[in-house]
């Protein structure tokens, strides 16, 4: 009878299960920072959670008390702006690079373009806003603003929506496209009445992921929407956000601002783990 | 519309070069030489800030890239059910939607706090090899490092992953069928069809190490003085720019900008190859 | 399902090299091939012929383990090779499957030069001999070599794809197995090829225990000495199909006097 049996101590055998322990030691190492930073947020975030939080201003230096109303108010804001900008632009350019283009030439020129402003980093869209929006005082003589800041934001979310609109769209079976063009549909009736409904669910997966990752961006924030410790005074003024609320206040020796900083970042990692797990049941939504 | 993402790359391109065009004329290529950033006699060399910048970027790299690559592996291969690798995958993936800015907090209240004891260890008994040549005293390279490795990890396992899915099913019977172990068809076999991919995705990473800004500025010190040390506080490209943007004036704006012109050609650089390397293998299968 | 009983008797005086017991593989709930019996003799050529769905390919991978690399594929019963139960709770699959290779329905060499694909196996499995002695035999065994010879530190992707296949084959021979699985091993081929592999077969008999799986049934008769053949039945209440064995017999009893009126039905071609 040949022997087939596992043989413990056979060189191959050690060699294999010291690589999967090493393997499931680093997933462990992969996770344990999301596992910690988690449980560091809940701990410090919801401990001195209370509605102060959203109905109140800063305090000062030193001072009791307070919230960061403001800093909520202004990140919907400058956020909404963002996507106001990089949405229509995204979705048309998605569009045009799935549906209007050849895939030679230009558009290929497009498409890594877009895969290059993706990893443009975040602070270089800052600099870029800066120096056409901020240091020109093009929008009627105001520096740093709101409306600024959210072009920044548009600035980086516009690759991820170019490009979840394009492989979206590129999803839907070009049967479907060939019968409504068939039944003597034009191009722009086939595209807004059948195939953009069609992918519709990638679409705004990306479009919600984007969102997601904007909300949390603070380094193109910094030197265009600036700071302001008083509530939202229009977009053409300098606003809070709750990123670079937490990134002040982090910097100050007072605890009470260090608290702040704690419990801003538990709302916001909340907003935004929120933000992507409705990204992804709207994926497993379209799959059925 | 799909034209506004070509015009808004080259207008980046031409707004950051515009800015630093005095600065350029000043100092020339001496700039990413000298180490002085002095806003107060107008002096400026950016070459502490790139040091940083790469110097925090390749170890982070050395770190995550076996990290990412063994945690790609274990979620790939049925070591463990199904179920529980999907868990895994998901909080990895979950890890890369932490804001920068959050695990900044963290690093400085957390995360630097407990490695203070190590770093210490280190510059103890290793200080006589220069890149732990320095007291560790708080904020410095070396949590910035790790800060880094955990923001690029969930990248470099994301495409990990894709790349080892896109293994060919026919490749992995081959091995199991001439009798190779779980771990020799990996290393053997699926690894190297797999490698150009990787490649690809660390370099991705590479890219997005480099220009990294919150996290690194909140913990790496902003030191503008010169140290090999990596438990010396130092500075990178995008962290001076969180710093000193805002509050710079003319000659220190124009030398920001110069600058951020290195940082974006190094990104650019590195994004370009990424994205070769990554369309090869997709012509490959 | 009657005749499990008479192919158990017919070959009862062969030395019986794969002895598969009741054997039933499912993918999840999901009934792939249910209550197989069947001996498989050494030193012959068996093959597996049915129409697509009745799991003879299943069968096949699960004689080396194979399917252990499916998720949720699981097997009741047993499969004895020389008496030892492959699927004991001690065994290791990749001893298996050093004693029992396998050719696949896609020529799959590896990625590196020809030589390499042929030394790898040999290598992991601790030969120490004259490796471009072992590369050459084997390579002359899967009648190969003239082909090869000249470009060995070319890529296995370089040849076509009959080229590659009896790489393939002399791959697994490399690593000195006792018994070869083949999976439609020509399905991919042209006529001059599959000739060629038959061919290859032929002679591989003589040192090796054979069974392949075959949608061709002019290949069975041409290339084994026994055959198994599989058909497949709806499942009551369920949607898919389950495979079994209808009868297992000397390859010329299947194709000219069948016991049953199936086997009669599929080898005239009237259905499958």
């Amino acid at each position: 009878m040949p022997d087939l049996g596992y043989k413990n101590w056979q060189k191959r055998n050690i060699v294999n299960r010291l690589l999967s322990v090493l393997a499931g030691l680093f997933s462990f190492l992969c996770i344990l920072p999301l596992i910690a930073v988690l449980a560091y947020i809940l701990i410090k975030g919801i401990s001195t959670f209370n509605l102060d939080l959203f109905t109140k201003l800063p305090p000062p230096p030193g001072g009791e008390g307070g919230g960061f109303g403001n800093a909520i108010l202004g990140s919907i804001i400058v956020t909404t702006i963002a996507a106001l900008i990089a949405i229509p632009i995204g979705v048309g350019g998605g569009i045009y690079l799935a549906e209007y283009s050849t895939g030679r030439g230009f558009s290929q020129f497009i498409r890594f373009g877009t895969n290059v402003l993706a990893g443009v980093p975040s602070i270089i869209a800052g600099v870029f806003v800066y120096g056409v929006i901020v240091s020109t005082r093009i929008l009627f003589g105001n520096t740093f603003s709101a409306i600024a800041g959210g072009t920044a934001l548009s600035v980086l979310m516009l690759p991820t929506v170019v490009k979840t609109t394009d492989e979206g769209l590129k999803l839907v079976s070009n049967d479907l496209r060939r019968a409504a063009l068939g039944v003597g549909a034009s191009r722009f009736v086939t595209v807004s009445q059948i195939t953009l409904p069609k992918a519709f669910t990638p679409i705004a997966t990306g479009v919600v992921l984007s969102i997601a990752r904007a909300a949390g961006e603070t380094a193109p924030l910094i030197f265009t929407a600036l700071f302001s410790p008083f509530w939202p005074n229009g977009i053409f003024d300098p606003i809070a956000t709750l990123s670079v609320l937490i990134y002040n206040f982090s910097a100050q020796p007072y605890d009470l601002q260090n608290q702040l900083a704690w419990s801003a970042s538990f709302l916001l990692v909340v907003f935004i783990l929120a933000l992507n797990l409705l990204a992804r049941w709207l994926g497993r939504f379209a799959s059925k | 519309m799909a034209s506004m993402v070509a015009l808004i790359l080259i207008s980046i391109l031409v707004v950051v070069f515009w800015g630093s065009l005095e600065s350029m004329g000043r100092y020339g290529l001496n700039f990413l030489i000298t180490s002085n950033w002095n806003p107060v006699d107008d002096e400026y060399g950016a070459f502490t800030a790139i040091y940083g910048t790469l110097v925090t970027s390749l170890f982070a790299l050395v770190i995550a890239v076996p990290l990412g690559v063994g945690t790609a592996i274990f979620i790939t291969e049925n070591i463990i059910p199904l179920k529980v690798r999907n868990i895994i995958g998901l909080m990895v993936e979950l890890l890369a939607a932490i804001p920068s800015v959050v695990l900044g907090l963290w690093a400085i209240f957390i995360l630097e706090p407990l490695i203070r004891p190590f770093l210490m260890f280190l510059y103890e008994d290793f200080g006589w090899i220069p890149i732990f040549s320095t007291e560790p005293l708080g904020p410095g390279m070396a949590p910035a490092i790790l800060i880094l490795v955990v923001m690029i990890l969930p990248i470099i396992t994301a495409i990990a992953r894709d790349s080892l899915n896109q293994v060919p099913i026919q490749l992995r019977q081959a091995a199991y069928g001439v009798g190779a172990t779980r771990w020799g068809a990996i290393l053997n076999v699926i690894l190297p069809a797999a490698i150009s991919g990787i490649v690809g995705g660390v370099m991705l990473a590479l890219g997005r190490a480099m220009g990294e800004t919150m996290a690194v500025t909140m913990i790496i010190g902003n030191s503008n003085v010169f140290s090999w040390s990596l438990l010396a506080p130092g500075n990178t490209i995008s962290a001076m720019l969180a710093n000193q943007f805002g509050e710079a004036d003319v000659g220190q704006l124009s030398s920001l900008m110069y600058a951020a012109f290195v940082l974006m050609v190094l990104t650019l650089l590195v994004n370009v190859f990424a994205q070769w390397l990554v369309k090869r293998l997709s012509l490959k299968y | 399902m009657t005749a499990t009983s008479s192919s158990q008797s017919a070959h009862s005086n062969l030395d019986i090299c794969l002895s598969i017991q009741n054997t039933t593989i499912s993918y999840g709930d999901f009934e792939a091939l249910k209550n197989v019996f069947c001996d498989i003799p050494r030193g012959q050529v068996t093959a597996f012929i049915g129409p697509s769905g009745c799991g003879k390919s299943t069968l096949l991978r699960a004689i080396n383990r194979m399917n252990d690399l499916i998720e949720g594929c699981s097997l009741k019963g047993r499969i004895l090779f020389d008496g030892a139960d492959l699927y004991a709770p001690d065994v290791d699959p990749v001893e298996v499957r050093r004693r029992i290779g396998m050719v696949f329905q896609q020529p799959n060499p590896f990625p590196k030069s020809i030589y390499e694909n042929i030394a790898f196996g040999a290598r992991i499995n601790g030969y120490d001999g004259n490796m471009d002695e072992l590369v050459e035999r084997s390579l002359r065994q899967a009648a190969v070599w003239d082909e090869c010879k000249d470009k060995l530190k070319e890529s296995g992707n370089s040849l076509s794809g009959g080229q590659q296949q009896r790489l393939c084959i002399a791959r697994t021979i490399a690593i000195e197995p006792e018994v070869i699985l083949m999976d439609e091993p020509c399905s991919a081929l042209d006529p001059i090829s599959t000739l060629k592999i038959e061919e290859t077969i032929h002679e591989l008999k003589k040192s090796f225990t054979i069974v392949i799986v075959t949608h061709n049934m002019q290949q069975a008769v041409r290339v084994s000495d026994t055959t198994a053949f599989f058909n497949a039945e709806a499942v009551e209440g369920g949607s898919g199909k389950v495979g079994y064995l209808v009868e297992f017999n000397d390859t010329d009893k299947i194709f000219n006097a069948p016991s049953q009126q199936a086997t009669q039905d599929y080898v005239s071609g009237r259905f499958g």
